[in-house]
């Protein structure tokens, strides 16, 4: 099993390569650099130039690359942002924060939601609760992530008013205290149930057909014929078979919180890494992006890497020697 | 020897030809489609509304002159639905029912040029890959595994703002670029175990050429699922332009979309207020996701046969 987790991991230096070549193609190719925003009428063009000469910006390509990557791996260094005149890795740290309790909350609240409605429906499969269950799958894969989110805010937000509709926490309180803590889970609890509503399809559906293909396997008929109670069936022997599989789609939970969080973020203006996304891409904040985008290809091959290494663990069929 | 011949015509039964043509005849995936549709009531509604959508949809803008609706008139400013203009006007004065019209034409017709793209290159590919195997299989689909593991939300964006002189069709084109990976990996799934099957040897044992065989003999076989996917794909792709166009980075500015209505809900007050600045938009895509999505998943269930209500 480690030679193939090890495996899964040196394939990720490649990609991970090449995922770096693009984002620095990209920014290769944005308008300006870090000294056109310091160009004023007065100032002399052969500072400017001097400037760009000890930045490097004149040197070849590869060797911008090399320097850029170099700076990247040993310092951690990923240029400043323009507008927030602030490294970039202080501003995303601070950003990554709240993405990270959003998505956790997102997580819990998918399994939350996920589990029960799987086992009940294909416990009763062909009963009114699985139909409307089917019907919740049908309409949470249709929907599009954006026109949740919005009808959701307009109905809760702005409508019954039960959550506050934009920030992550109310000015004004004590970080560290119970109230703080409160505010943040109230302004994250909409935006975390639209993700985790979308999050569910695939572990409903998944859940719900291993449930109802369990029921007619020999080892529920030989537990039943033991005697064992209907309940304790589904409690401890399907359960925990079905729930197995379930595990490995938490890298894939992880990888759709991310693509989606540009959406869920501007929608809720909730101050994290893909509302700052949106807001460095209007601004022309290059660093910002180059960064951000170089962190969610990172995060998304680990959320990948993270999905087959449960898959090895819990099904050995998988393991390649 | 006459005496075999007396027997043999003994032996022979009777049978009604025209019968048995019509026993032996395979159900077309057409027939079994209709069977469907005729047992769905729900999806024949889903399919008759997409199709009053789609007509009002295009021959309505084809009536409209889209200078003429997307004139700046600061006189009619977040005019209210009334008699001048039956759903209102935007923050410019421009009608939103005309800018829903051509924004919905424009989505729809971007969501059809990207499936169609994305499908084609797809189609090819993972025929190509299914059915020849080995290295060029290795190599295509270790790029559809890298692709699949991209930030495409983000990259989508980041190219859209680098571009110069930005149209809808580069926009076409970006997206073709990131999402042509699923159709690739369907067709080639089935083609490859489509091409290990007999009747794939006896063709190749005759000297059909290679192509023949690809796009005469195993392309059809697999075309049921292809139409499938194609639909969900069609519903899908409109869901990731009019969310890309409702963040800003979609189609250029000029050109209106669906998801740019929509994004009037981001302006202050819009929200709560000015409900008519962005509601119908937002219900429009909703409806046209659920029918086209319970229309595929009808098409879906007649496509295989243990799933058929029909």
């Amino acid at each position: 099993m480690w030679k193939t987790i090890l495996r899964r991991v040196l394939l990720m230096i490649p990609q991970l390569f090449i995922l770096s070549i693009i984002v620095f193609a990209l920014g290769k190719a944005m308008p300006g650099d870090p000294f056109t925003g310091l160009i004023t009428p007065d100032m002399d063009p052969a500072v400017i130039e001097r400037l760009r000469e000890e930045a490097g910006l004149n040197d070849p390509i590869p060797v911008q690359y090399k320097n850029w990557i170099v700076r990247i791996l040993r310092d951690g260094d990923f240029g400043r942002s323009y507008t927030y005149k602030m490294p970039v890795t202080k501003l995303i740290g601070k950003r990554a924060a709240n993405t990270l309790w959003l998505s956790l909350l997102t997580v819990i609240l998918t399994y939350l939601i996920a589990i029960p409605l799987g086992i009940y429906a294909g416990r009763y499969n062909g009963s009114k609760f699985d139909k409307a269950v089917m019907v919740y799958n049908f309409i949470s894969y249709a929907i599009p992530r954006f026109i949740l989110g919005l009808l959701l805010l307009l109905f809760f937000g702005y409508r019954l008013k039960w959550v506050p509709t934009t920030g992550s926490v109310d000015l004004g309180l004590e970080p560290g205290t119970l109230d703080y803590f409160l505010s943040r889970l109230h302004h994250m609890i909409l935006p975390a149930i639209t993700s985790a509503i979308l999050g569910t399809i695939g572990i409903v559906q998944y859940l719900r057909n291993e449930i109802i293909d369990a029921k007619t396997q020999d080892y529920v008929k030989t537990a039943r014929s033991k005697g064992v109670p209907t309940n304790k069936v589904y409690t401890h022997h399907i359960f925990r078979n079905s729930l197995l599989p379930i595990a490995a789609f938490f890298g894939f939970t992880i990888t759709g919180l991310l693509g989606g969080s540009v959406f869920i973020e501007t929608i809720f203006t909730y101050p994290g890494m893909g509302e700052l996304f949106v807001s460095a891409i209007s601004s022309r904040d290059y660093s910002v992006i180059n960064s951000l985008v170089l962190l969610f290809g990172f995060l998304t091959l680990l959320g990948s890497l993270l999905s087959d290494i449960i898959m090895t663990i819990v099904d050995p069929r998988i393991r390649i020697e | 020897m006459s005496n075999l011949e007396i027997n043999k015509n003994y032996v022979t039964p009777n049978i009604d030809e025209e019968t048995l043509k019509a026993l032996s005849r395979e159900q077309s995936f057409w027939n079994v489609l209709k069977r469907e549709f005729k047992v769905d009531k729900l999806a024949t509604a889903c399919l008759i509304i997409l199709i009053i959508i789609f007509a009002v949809l295009f021959i309505g803008s084809a009536l409209l002159d889209q200078e003429e609706v997307m004139k700046i008139d600061l006189k009619y400013k977040y005019e209210p639905p009334g008699d001048k203009f039956i759903l209102g006007a935007d923050l410019g004065g421009r009608s939103i029912a005309g800018q829903l019209l051509i924004g919905g034409r424009n989505s729809v017709l971007i969501g059809f040029a990207v499936t169609i793209l994305t499908s084609f290159i797809g189609i090819v590919v993972g025929l190509i890959t299914g059915y020849y195997g080995g290295k060029v299989d290795n190599i295509i689909m270790r790029i559809c595994d890298f692709i699949s593991i991209l930030p495409v939300t983000l990259l989508i964006i980041t190219f859209v703002v680098v571009i110069p002189d930005y149209t809808m069709w580069h926009f076409i084109f970006i997206m073709s670029i990131f999402y042509w990976v699923g159709m690739t990996r369907l067709v080639r799934s089935k083609a490859l175990s489509e091409s290990r099957r007999d009747y794939v040897n006896a063709s190749k044992i005759m000297g059909t050429s290679d192509i023949k065989i690809m796009f005469g003999s195993i392309l059809p076989n697999i075309s049921s699922i292809i139409i499938v996917d194609l639909i969900l794909e069609f519903a899908g792709n409109i869901g990731i332009e009019t969310g890309l166009s409702f963040l800003g980075f979609g189609l250029p500015p000029s050109t209106p979309s669906l998801g740019t209505l929509v994004s009037y809900a981001r302006t202050p007050g819009a929200m709560s207020s000015k409900l008519w600045l962005w509601l119908p938009a937002s219900l429009l895509i909703l409806v046209m996701m659920l029918c086209i999505n319970y229309v595929g998943q009808a098409v879906k269930r007649a496509s295989d046969a243990k799933q058929r209500l029909g």
